[in-house]
Parts: structure tokens; C-alpha cells; sequence
């Protein structure tokens, strides 16, 4: 045999240094189930769903934790290998209660789809864990533990991925069960990684999406959609798409036939963050604020400051996130414009993200008397909807989302990935300080020193004489090492998932470095193809900002406050 | 290689712990390994149901335990070991060797109580006291090569020690001991030459039974089953036999036994074992237990199962039918039957 070549169920294949039997089948469309391996992590091997016969072992390999040889053979499909994959496969099924009826994971569930394609009986064993709890975490995620098959990925997710370390397993043998620490100093952030980390939706989001069907039937209520910068680069997966491809105005389409009454897009509302963020900045700057300031339009970030390290409080800018500017907008300009009371105005947010749950559903974001958004939904909860009511995502006629409030910069695309929020304030805060001029050198516009998917980025970027000292942190766990050195930075951006928004909680599974790379490359291509590429030279978000202005709206709509150890 | 290194070798000495792995070749692994910090850890887990010669060990010759593994320290230049002892023996006996190591290169490691019978295997052993969960890992790396805090580490049995001690001393004659209980009058702790058969002991101690009978060898748990027509043998995996009256002990008890035991050993870690052991519980529970079920599971736990627990547990019940059951005409049919 050829070097660097393995059998498998008689053919050769090539494999590259140090790769899986699984990777190496997979590659070649050689279908393994598996459950408990995840390309974020390393090998668990503890589902034993993806066993192979290798000629020469005693017993049964897993193919996700066996690195092909030279000379291997490898057999994927003998009776030897279905009848206790098989057999493993049936006891996890009866490790997990089907609630197939309103679970938004039912056209993706692996669990259903290798009872298909294996022939194998979902209730060859009685469910044994039906009296198990459902831990829910605030109002955004929850870990349904009669639904859990004990992978342990959301452990991995939480702990070795996010550094957060708040589930962990109680008991042992059979009696295990995957739950929330005792240890009273350990807070859920509500990041979601876990969720999105779970093969079986055992952790999910809490869904919201049957509130949301009520409120478009309700003929009273003017139902307004507005989805993150994020979604247009990840939805498409969930229909079959490749990673990266911008789908935008299909996504526009497939909410309107889902029935929103308008659709708006939250990068317009980036845009609002970015102008009222940039000033913030340049005012502590100049004022000799608190500084280094701080990102807070990243959720499961304040929660982690307000959680453990509330001392830094003051440097969290105060401006409010984008689906929460947006929110705040539609009900106060947009509700006057069109003439809509706002109590009939229905703010629906589809983003990346578990957090934002939380974060929408916060008491001080209130502007008269109201949230300004009322229901978040995932990625995830998205799609689900528009395959449950039959829409054909991929073929729909493109439309764009609704003007006046449709028109955005690449500034508030960039948004959704680590580095998109800072590289967004720095062309304001240089548009501010430089007006026009700016706009002769285009090096000035692509801040690649902020760009790429390193855990910390650095950099001085000389914005009109001044010397900002800009700090980029991809991923919660690698807030720690940056805190000790808050001296060395101006101005920090912080997302708690790595790759920002585009790798969120909510995102579609599968979620993976690797596929991050991708959706972050499609939101820089989307930017680069923007006229403006500047959040300050957005003029309908400059005449709205005045308008809030004069109507003494401003600080209401555009800023809020934090609180030391929420629980 | 040392003195020591080549008596080890040229006696063939093999680990006491159940897997009779050659001394030598551990000693040797880690003794040439590169590393600044190396460990060297003495199992006195003893967890597994019936066997109680470690404990002989600890009671009556502490001090050649202590010296075994003190050669070994100096074999393998490591400063620091760690007896890892039960919770029961624990309370016995860490006074005395507490006296006797009087070294803070020796530390006594009582093993927490959940940790249960998986921490006697070797990598949830150092799992265990990493202050980790008591859970199993990939093999390879073998502990030789990366055991505890990544470090290359020797873990041997209590027994092991003691006979590297004797050896050391020319006081080694091949023997072993063999833990001897169950339906017999002179239950206790022999000393036997390492190859001689069951028959032979059970008749030298006394304990040859009058009744009909069968007996477990090598561990109350994992270990195997032979009728009384299979004595003339030697035991192999731990020194162990227990007696077990045919009159007295029901199959499906005696299953049911062994089963809980591995169900509520069993560290969750995997599917097969995990989920296998709590389905053959549950079998073993049904007035008429889906044996054709049973046996597949059975069938599956060597195969798929992360660890050597789950792979063992196919041993006794599957000796058991087939060297004892075959003379019951009810179960030899069901396991002719259902056998996979």
C-alpha cells in the first residue's frame, strides 16, 4: 500500500499528518455517525457511536479518537460494528425524551436522523430519565437534563473553551448528571456556547419562537423584525448553503413570508452605536475619562463584569447595544413617523446570541414605560421557523430590508466579528476628528491591525495625532490575562465568543473555528462592497440621532447603566 | 541496567495488580525517560470485592512495602511517591506507616470515598489525585510515558513493592499470595508458589469443599469462573478465590451481584458501560428477564467500552454460563439460545 494511505472498507484513502479515521471518512463521504466529537475540542471518545473494526485490534476502535496509520484497514460497515453501534446508539435514545413536538432542533437532530438511516428503534429501551429537572439560566438558555446523553461537550464548551467553568457532573455511573457548580462564586454569563456545542439541543436557548407566531397572528399589533449584522453570513448554512455566503435579502424575503409587518436590518442600528460610541471615546480621551473604555454591546460580557469583576463598571461605555438602540428607535422616531402608537409595535430581534434574551429583557433599558424590544430569537429559532412554514430559503425572491431605516455602512456589518466593533469606532472617531479628509486615504479605512481571529489583539493606531492604544479580546477566557494590564490600553473590545458575534450561542450548528473563519471573511467582503464604509457618514442615522435630540429622547434611548452582581 | 534492574528482570517479576504486566519494563520506561520530575505511586486501592492481600501486606510487613517503593524511587530517580490507600485501611493503618515512612517524599493519599473502585485503575488513579474526577484516560500514553501532572509515573501494586523488597534481599522464591473466601471454614490470606494450582491450595489450606461448587479466581468482580473439574490450574490476575456452594447461590443472585457491583462502579464516562450495566440491572430486575437483550449487551461491553472495567464485565457472567450454568438445564438453554 501506498504511504501515507489507509483502507477503509476496501478502498484506499489518502490521510494527512495526524488526522482521524473519522476526519479521513468523512472527508471521503463515508458516513460514521458521532456524537460527543466536536472540532473545538479534542477527542472524548465517550459516546462509542463512532466505532470501526481495524483489522488487528482486539476490540472495537472509535474512529474520532484513532489517528490513521499507513497500511490501516479500517471497516465501517460490518455486522461487528452495526450491531454495537447500533446498540450504543439505542441506549442514548433512551437517555433523552423526545420533545419533537415544539423542539426547534427537529429538522437538524442527528438523534432522529441515524434512527432513520440505521433502522434502528428510538424506543428499544424505555426512557430513563423522565424525571430529570430543566436547570434555566435568566430568561436565555437552559440545560434540559432529561434530554441530556451525557457527551459532555457543554462542560468542554463552558470550561476549556470560555474559561467559565459553571457545569459541572454530579454523581456518577448512570446517576450523572451534567449541572450547575455549587460553587456560589461561579456565574452563568448566558454566553450559550454550550447550547451551541450540544449535539442533541439538551442545552438550548429558551425558546421564544411560539411567542413570536402569536404576536404576527395578532392583527392589533404592527410586528417588527429586526436581525444582527451576524445572521446574513450564517443563516444559509442551515439551509444547505456554503459557509460564508451572504444571504441577505433572502433573509429579508423569508421574514416577510413569515409575516413581520417590516424588516429592518440591525447594522443601521450599528451604525447609531458606533457614531454615539466613538464620541464617548474621544470624550474620555480629551476629558481624561475613565479609560481604558470598554465595549458593552457583547451581552454575555457585561454580565461577566457585572458578575466577577464589577470594578470595572465605569469603563463599560454607556452606550447601548445596537438591537437595543434599534428597539428604542422604531418605538420613539419610527413609531411617530409612521404614526404608530408604540404600545401596538411588536420589536423582534433575530440574533446570534443567547444573552441578548437577557439583555432585551432588562428593566433599566425601559423608554417610557417600555422595553424597546420585546422578543429575541436565535439564529437557530429563526430557521426553524421558516422550515417549519415551508419556505423555500434558498430560492425566495430577494427583496432588501425596509427604508428609510435599511440604508447601512460597512461599519455596522463588521459589527458581528471580533475586531467589527472597534474597527467601526475608529473610522467614526478619525471621521470626527479629520471630517472629510479621511476619505483620501483608503488605508485609513481598513484598520488591519484589528482584524484576524487571534485570542488578543493589539495595536497604537494613530487616529488625526492621537495615539490610541487598542486592546481585542476573542473569547471570554482570555479576558484574564488582559485585566492585569489594563494600563496599556485606551479603548478594549470584548466579545465573549470566539470570533464575535459570527461564532454567538445562537449561531447554526455546527459552530466551529474553522467555519467562523469563514462568516468573518463573508461580513469583511459584504463591508468592502458598501459605498460608505463609515458609521458617521450615515446621514439618516445623524438625522435621527438630532431628532432624538430635540425630542429629549437622547439619553433614554442611546445609553443605560450596569449593577454589580446581578443574580 | 542496575543490580536491582536485572534481578527484576531475570525473576520475571510481574505486577501483582491484576494485569501482570513485566516490573522490568516499566522500571525501565521511566528510569531512561528525560524529565525533571517523575512519580512513582504504590495502588492500595483494593477495591475489588473479595480480594484482601494488599491489606495482609500493609498489617504484617509495612516496612518491605515502604522499602519497595523507596527502591523504586531511587531505581528511577524520583523524589516523590504516593501511597494511595483506601479509606478503610486508611483509618487502620496510617499511624504505622506514617512511623515508618518518616519522609516528606512519601505521601499517603487516602482516596476520597466517591471515587469507588474505578480510582484503582491506574490513569483515574492519577486522575484522582490530581484532584480530578476518578475517570479513566486513553491509553496510549501509558502512564510510564506521561502519568501524573504530565510527568512520567510508575504505578505498581501493593505486592509488587513488597516483592521488589524481598527480591532485593534474596528473599524472593516466586510465591504470591492468594486471598482465599466465600462458603469455606479457613478463609484468610495464603502464601503459594505463583504457579500452584487452585486445586492445590484449596486442599493445602483446608478449604477443598465437600459440597458442590464452583469458584471465581482472580477478584470477586472482574474475575473468572471455573467449575470444580477446572482446578487444575494456576490463578491468574489478582490472587484471589472465592468459593462459591452451588446449593446456596441462585444464578440470577449471583448475576445480579456482580452486575450492581459494575453498575455502581461504573464512572458515566462512557455509553456502553454507562447505560449497558444500568440495562443489565434492569433485565436481571424483570420476573422474565430479555436474556436475547442481555446477552447482546453483554456482547458489546468488551467491544465498545472506554475502559477495562466495562470490558470485564462479559468475564464472569459468561464463565459462569458457560462452565458452571451448562449443567442447568434451564439456563444452558437460555444461553445457547440467546449467546452472541
Amino acid at each position: 500500500m501506498p504511504k501515507n494511505t489507509i483502507k477503509i472498507n476496501k478502498k484506499d484513502y489518502k490521510f494527512e499528518k495526524d488526522e482521524t479515521i473519522l476526519n479521513v471518512a468523512r472527508r471521503n463521504n463515508i458516513s460514521i455517525p458521532s456524537l460527543c466529537d466536536h472540532a473545538d475540542f479534542c477527542a472524548k471518545e465517550n459516546c462509542r457511536v463512532c466505532v470501526v473494526e481495524i483489522k488487528g485490534e482486539h476490540g472495537l476502535s472509535t474512529s474520532c479518537g484513532t489517528k490513521a496509520k499507513s497500511g490501516m484497514e479500517v471497516f465501517t460497515d460490518t455486522d461487528r460494528v452495526e450491531k454495537s453501534r447500533g446498540l450504543n446508539l439505542e441506549m442514548i435514545f433512551a437517555e433523552h425524551i423526545e420533545k419533537c413536538a415544539t423542539c426547534i432542533w427537529r429538522f437538524e437532530c442527528k438523534l432522529l436522523k441515524y434512527a432513520r438511516e440505521y433502522n434502528l428503534l428510538i424506543n428499544t429501551f424505555p426512557d430513563r430519565k423522565g424525571k430529570r429537572p430543566v436547570y434555566k439560566f435568566k430568561n436565555a438558555v437552559e440545560l434540559d437534563s432529561s434530554q441530556c446523553i451525557d457527551c459532555r461537550n457543554c462542560i468542554d464548551a463552558c470550561s476549556i473553551l470560555q474559561g467559565i467553568d459553571y457545569l459541572e457532573i454530579k454523581g456518577k455511573g448512570h446517576n450523572q448528571e451534567v449541572a450547575p457548580t455549587s460553587d456560589r462564586r461561579k456565574h452563568c454569563i448566558l454566553c450559550g456556547q454550550c447550547a451551541l456545542h450540544c449535539p442533541v439541543s439538551a442545552a438550548q436557548e429558551q425558546a421564544n419562537w411560539q411567542d413570536v407566531e402569536k404576536e404576527i397572528l395578532n392583527d392589533k399589533k404592527t410586528v417588527v423584525v429586526q436581525f444582527a449584522p451576524s445572521i446574513r453570513v450564517s443563516i444559509g448554512e442551515d439551509f444547505g448553503m456554503d459557509y460564508g455566503e451572504i444571504v441577505t435579502e433572502k433573509l429579508v424575503s423569508s421574514l416577510r413570508a413569515l409575516g413581520f409587518d417590516f424588516v429592518f436590518d440591525v447594522s443601521y442600528f450599528a451604525d447609531i452605536t458606533t457614531i454615539v460610541e466613538a464620541e464617548e471615546l474621544l470624550e474620555r480621551i480629551t476629558k481624561k475619562g475613565t479609560l481604558p473604555m470598554m465595549t458593552s454591546c457583547c451581552p454575555g460580557w457585561v454580565n461577566y463584569v457585572e458578575h466577577y469583576n464589577p470594578e470595572l463598571i465605569p469603563n463599560l461605555t454607556t452606550a447601548r447595544s445596537p438591537q437595543i438602540h434599534g428597539g428604542g428607535v422604531i418605538k420613539t422616531y419610527w413609531a411617530n413617523k409612521m404614526g404608530i402608537d408604540p404600545k401596538d409595535i411588536v420589536v423582534v430581534s433575530i440574533m446570534p446570541c443567547t444573552a441578548k434574551k437577557y439583555e432585551a429583557s432588562r428593566e433599566e433599558m425601559t423608554i417610557n414605560n417600555q422595553l424597546p424590544v420585546d422578543y429575541v430569537l436565535t439564529t437557530r429559532e429563526l430557521s426553524f421557523m421558516i422550515k417549519k412554514s415551508k419556505i423555500d430559503f434558498v430560492n425566495i425572491k430577494e427583496t432588501k430590508a425596509d427604508n428609510p431605516l435599511g440604508e447601512y455602512t460597512g461599519a455596522g456589518v463588521i459589527f458581528g466579528g471580533s475586531g467589527g466593533v472597534m474597527e467601526s469606532a475608529l473610522r467614526t472617531a478619525q471621521y470626527i476628528l479629520e471630517g472629510d479628509n479621511a476619505k483620501l486615504s483608503k488605508k485609513r479605512i481598513d484598520f488591519h491591525d484589528v482584524r484576524g481571529l487571534e485570542d488578543i489583539k493589539e495595536a497604537e493606531i494613530d487616529i488625526a495625532g492621537n495615539k490610541v492604544r487598542v486592546g481585542i479580546v476573542n473569547g471570554i477566557k482570555h479576558i484574564k490575562e488582559i485585566i492585569p494590564r489594563l494600563k496599556d490600553f485606551d479603548y478594549i473590545e470584548i466579545m465573549t465568543c470566539p470570533g464575535g458575534c459570527i461564532g454567538g450561542g445562537g449561531q447554526p450548528i455546527p459552530t466551529s473555528r474553522a467555519i467562523v473563519k469563514e462568516r468573518i471573511a463573508a461580513l469583511y467582503r459584504d463591508d468592502k462592497n458598501k459605498k460608505v464604509r463609515v458609521s458617521a457618514e450615515n446621514e439618516s442615522a445623524k438625522e435621527i440621532l438630532d431628532w432624538l435630540k430635540e425630542n429629549n429622547l437622547e439619553h433614554k434611548t442611546l445609553h443605560t447603566r450596569y449593577f454589580k452582581n446581578l443574580d | 541496567m542496575t543490580k536491582l534492574l536485572d534481578k527484576i528482570k531475570k525473576a520475571e517479576l510481574r505486577g501483582k495488580g491484576g494485569a501482570s504486566y513485566p516490573v522490568y519494563l516499566k522500571w525501565e520506561k521511566v528510569a531512561k525517560a528525560r524529565s525533571r520530575k517523575k512519580f512513582v505511586i504504590c495502588n492500595a486501592s483494593e477495591g475489588e470485592p473479595d480480594v484482601m492481600k494488599d491489606e495482609y501486606i500493609i498489617e504484617h510487613h509495612p516496612e518491605k512495602l515502604i522499602e519497595g517503593m523507596k527502591l523504586c524511587m531511587k531505581e528511577v530517580s524520583s523524589d516523590k511517591a504516593f501511597l494511595f490507600i483506601n479509606q478503610d485501611y486508611y483509618k487502620k493503618y496510617s499511624k504505622r506507616l506514617k512511623g515508618l515512612i518518616r519522609d516528606d517524599n512519601i505521601e499517603l493519599f487516602k482516596k476520597p470515598h466517591p471515587a469507588g473502585y474505578i480510582a484503582g485503575e491506574e490513569s483515574s488513579l492519577i486522575n484522582t489525585i490530581a484532584g480530578e474526577r476518578a475517570e479513566p484516560e486513553l491509553k496510549p500514553p501509558f502512564p510510564s510515558t506521561k502519568g501524573l501532572y504530565g510527568a512520567p509515573t510508575i504505578v505498581n501494586n501493593v505486592e509488587t513493592f513488597y516483592d521488589v523488597s524481598l527480591l532485593n534481599s534474596n528473599q524472593f522464591n516466586n510465591t504470591r499470595l492468594y486471598s482465599i473466601t466465600g462458603d469455606c471454614v479457613w478463609s484468610g490470606v495464603y502464601e503459594f508458589a505463583d504457579d500452584e494450582t487452585i486445586e492445590d491450595i484449596l486442599k493445602n489450606t483446608n478449604n477443598y469443599p465437600s459440597f458442590e461448587f464452583f469458584v471465581q479466581i482472580g477478584g470477586g468482580a472482574c474475575g473468572e469462573v471455573l467449575n470444580s473439574d477446572q482446578l487444575n490450574r494456576p490463578v491468574t490476575g489478582s490472587g484471589s478465590i472465592t468459593i462459591y456452594s452451588k446449593s446456596k447461590h441462585k444464578p440470577v443472585s449471583v448475576l445480579k451481584n456482580w452486575i450492581d457491583f459494575f453498575m455502581n462502579e461504573s464512572c458515566g464516562k462512557c455509553t456502553p458501560c454507562r447505560e449497558g450495566t444500568y440495562r443489565l440491572h434492569e433485565i436481571l430486575k424483570d420476573k422474565q428477564p430479555d436474556w436475547y437483550m442481555f446477552f447482546a449487551i453483554l456482547a458489546d461491553l468488551p467491544e465498545t467500552s472506554f475502559c477495562a472495567l466495562g470490558k470485564s464485565v462479559s468475564i464472569p457472567v459468561i464463565s459462569y454460563f458457560q462452565n458452571v450454568l451448562k449443567d442447568d438445564t434451564k439456563f444452558s438453554s437460555i444461553y445457547n439460545i440467546n449467546k452472541q
